[in-house]
């Protein structure tokens, strides 16, 4: 049986934590940065219509992108919801083909078939961003059933928003995991609003991490503006999910720095949260913390800032220069097996 | 070739299935330990043992989507839903993520899964354990849904449904477990997407699947001693659907009925219906007729439940009407 002990959150985690060399940092920072320069880039792109539809952002939870990334390793497996352009870039994906995508591009990583919210690479094992909320967690606990199932040591994340701990799905499958005894994390980046209804408007257990003590399952929060806090916190739960094959449930906090998506101004925000906001940007506050350790001068912050902009610049001209699909691959992917009798007719065809 | 009931068949099937592909598992509430609500999963936790014969709690959003997951890293699990009414709490895993991952992600996955879940009003269940909603998930490109009516069939057809690398939704039905028929011995998997004429006929064609093809049999027996003679075409695949073997019976017979088991307004025999305006237009000599279950939630007392349900005596009527109207 599992313990149902939950650890104190965001302080203590913050104390413990390893020091890491300071290329790491720097590293991190840079990753940082290049999530932060791409999100701005793909909102700009959004408003020149170059993207359509939804289009979530993680500017505000770059610092938790790059922690819970920097925690799994290349075999591990990682299912995200819709705001997962950072989480496609942490996981090695070329920029490239992640802005590809946004525009609909066959360069793409879904080939232009997923759009912002349903990147998905076998390689990088990034299986899915989805877009209906709650929908990952079932099928993250099934490939951690099949991960269990055939004996591997890899382990499963799952990333949600906080708004999805009230849904079914959420606690069907951390019923199952903790039941199943499956290698999985489950990680809840709250950042206070689902759209624009609060944490403690919606949810009657607004400590979210404390829910996995109805099935047993160990649990933590941590301050998702820090990195290596959350890179910490993450490693441990991961480790154990591989060395025990049990599965955690990890909470982030951290701001939403814009709106639901690049089309909500957010007007339900006060004057003071927006001040508030501000304050707590994790990027700033990172390149202040590691320029009083003496770990990022003027100088590098220059460069990577140059670095990250050619960067994010070459993956908006490679993505506008790239092909849409061919209309003739429209009926290439609605099923695996073909099928006899499948339909492969366009709206004004008769069907004899 | 041995003779053996609907449930039997279903129930070897699995068996073979399992002992020839080890990533081949079974899933679902009640069908280990209990050995299944209908008992087509007996014997099979004592022979393979919990890890491949899932006992789920009573989650079906939960335990439907983790066998997508499991399928995605290329596991062939095979689900169990006690009946298809319960299916409506897993609609989001089947709709939105078994039938989407494929083409949402630009061919990099696919799910090879099977649902298997019996439909069926007739057991005095009431009004939320009688459904036929197999249309649902008929309309849903991305998934097939198979719907045997034998023995043979369903053995054929859910070992195709396993070895085929799409989600499949596999239309049982209550009222046929304990049917008996003949299933050969090496049996080859079942072609997904074909129907079958089942009885040729010369005077109208009856199209059905399911329990409905053998209400139609019944139908058609009674017909021919008032010399009528209907040829009957059992879908057996509601998606992809055989359009063309509908089409070309009707080309023959100049009239059809069509005899479903769920409601008419908007059901599988509308699509029938559509497909026989559309294809054998010039052929009709009479209006296309469906034979449904009446618009009504199922009620529980008997007479009021027969009433509703489609019978061979309702087809048989509507038979008779559809050839009058002909006016040969």
């Amino acid at each position: 049986m599992g313990d149902t002990r939950t650890r104190t959150p965001a302080r203590r985690a913050r104390t413990r934590k390893a020091r890491p060399e300071p290329e790491t940092l720097v590293a991190y920072y840079r990753q940082m940065l290049l999530i932060r320069r791409f999100e701005e880039r793909a909102a700009r792109a959004y408003t020149e219509a170059k993207i359509g539809g939804y289009c979530h952002l993680n500017l505000g939870e770059e610092a938790t992108v790059t922690g819970l990334m920097a925690a799994l390793e290349p075999r591990d497996y990682l299912f995200t919801n819709y705001r997962e352009h950072g989480y496609a870039l942490a996981r090695g994906i070329d920029a490239r083909r992640v802005m590809a995508e946004l525009y609909g591009r066959s360069t793409g990583v879904s080939k232009g078939w997923g759009g912002s919210m349903h990147m998905f690479d076998l390689e990088a094992r990034l299986l899915g961003g989805y877009g209906i909320v709650g929908g990952q967690l079932p099928l993250a606990t099934g490939a951690a059933l099949a991960v269990s199932y055939k004996g591997g040591d890899e382990v499963v994340m799952c990333q949600m928003g906080d708004g999805t701990t009230n849904i079914g799905a959420f606690h069907e499958s951390l019923n199952m995991a903790a039941l199943w005894d499956l290698p999985i994390v489950f990680v809840v980046v709250n950042n206070g609003l689902g759209m624009g209804t609060t944490v403690e408007a919606s949810s009657a257990e607004p400590e979210l991490y404390r829910r996995a003590s109805a099935y047993r399952m160990e649990s933590a929060r941590v301050d998702g503006t820090d990195a290596v806090a959350v890179r910490e916190a993450a490693r441990e739960a991961v480790e154990r999910a591989r060395s025990e094959s049990k599965p955690f449930l990890l909470e982030t906090t951290s701001p939403r720095l814009r709106g639901h998506s690049v089309v909500d101004p957010a007007r339900y925000r006060t004057a003071e949260d927006k001040e508030a906001l501000k304050a707590a940007d994790p990027l700033a506050h990172f390149a202040l913390e590691l320029e009083e350790a003496g770990v990022l001068d003027a100088e590098t912050r220059e460069k990577l800032d140059a670095e990250v902009k050619a960067e994010v610049d070459d993956a908006a001209a490679f993505a506008d220069d790239s092909p849409y699909p061919d209309v003739s691959t429209l009926f290439d992917y609605t099923y695996a097996t073909p099928v006899r009798g499948e339909s492969r007719r366009l709206p004004a065809d008769p069907v004899f | 070739m041995a003779t053996m009931t609907y449930r039997q068949a279903l129930r070897d099937t699995l068996r073979d299935e399992m002992l020839r592909d080890e990533n081949v598992f079974v899933m679902g509430e009640e069908i280990g330990v209990f050995e299944g609500s209908y008992k087509i999963t007996e014997g099979l936790l004592t022979e393979f043992g919990p890890r491949r014969v899932r006992d789920t709690p009573i989650a079906e959003e939960g335990f439907v989507g983790a066998a997508i997951g499991a399928a995605m890293l290329g596991l062939r699990p095979v689900v169990e839903i006690m009946t298809i009414n319960f299916s409506l709490l897993a609609l989001d895993q089947i709709v939105n993520h078994a039938a989407k991952i494929y083409g949402m992600f630009g061919g990099q996955c696919n799910v090879p899964m099977v649902i298997r879940t019996p439909g069926g009003g007739g057991q005095q269940l009431g009004a939320t354990h009688s459904q036929n909603v197999e249309l649902f998930y008929s309309f849903i490109p991305g998934l097939k849904v198979l719907a045997p009516s034998t023995p043979a069939e369903a053995s054929a057809m859910l070992r195709a449904a396993i070895r085929d690398d799409d989600p499949v939704l596999f239309l049982e039905n209550l009222a046929l477990y304990n049917t008996r028929g003949e299933v050969p011995d090496d049996l080859e998997p079942a072609e997904i997407g074909r129907a079958a004429v089942t009885r040729p006929g010369t005077d109208v064609t009856i199209v059905a699947y399911s329990r409905m093809a053998h209400v139609a049999a019944e139908a058609a027996e009674k017909l021919a001693t008032d010399g009528i003679s209907a040829e009957i075409v059992d879908l057996r695949s509601l998606r992809p659907l055989d359009r063309e073997t509908v089409v070309e019976s009707v080309r023959r017979t100049g009239c059809a009925v069509v005899a479903e088991d769920d409601w008419l307004t908007y059901g599988i025999g509308a699509e029938i219906a559509a497909t026989i305006q559309e294809g054998a237009f010039d052929w009709l000599d009479a209006p296309v007729r469906r034979v449904a279950m009446a618009e009504v939630p199922l009620p529980y007392s008997k007479p009021l439940e027969l009433a509703a349900l489609p019978s061979a005596e309702s087809l048989v009527t509507a038979v008779r009407d559809t050839v009058r109207a002909t006016g040969r």
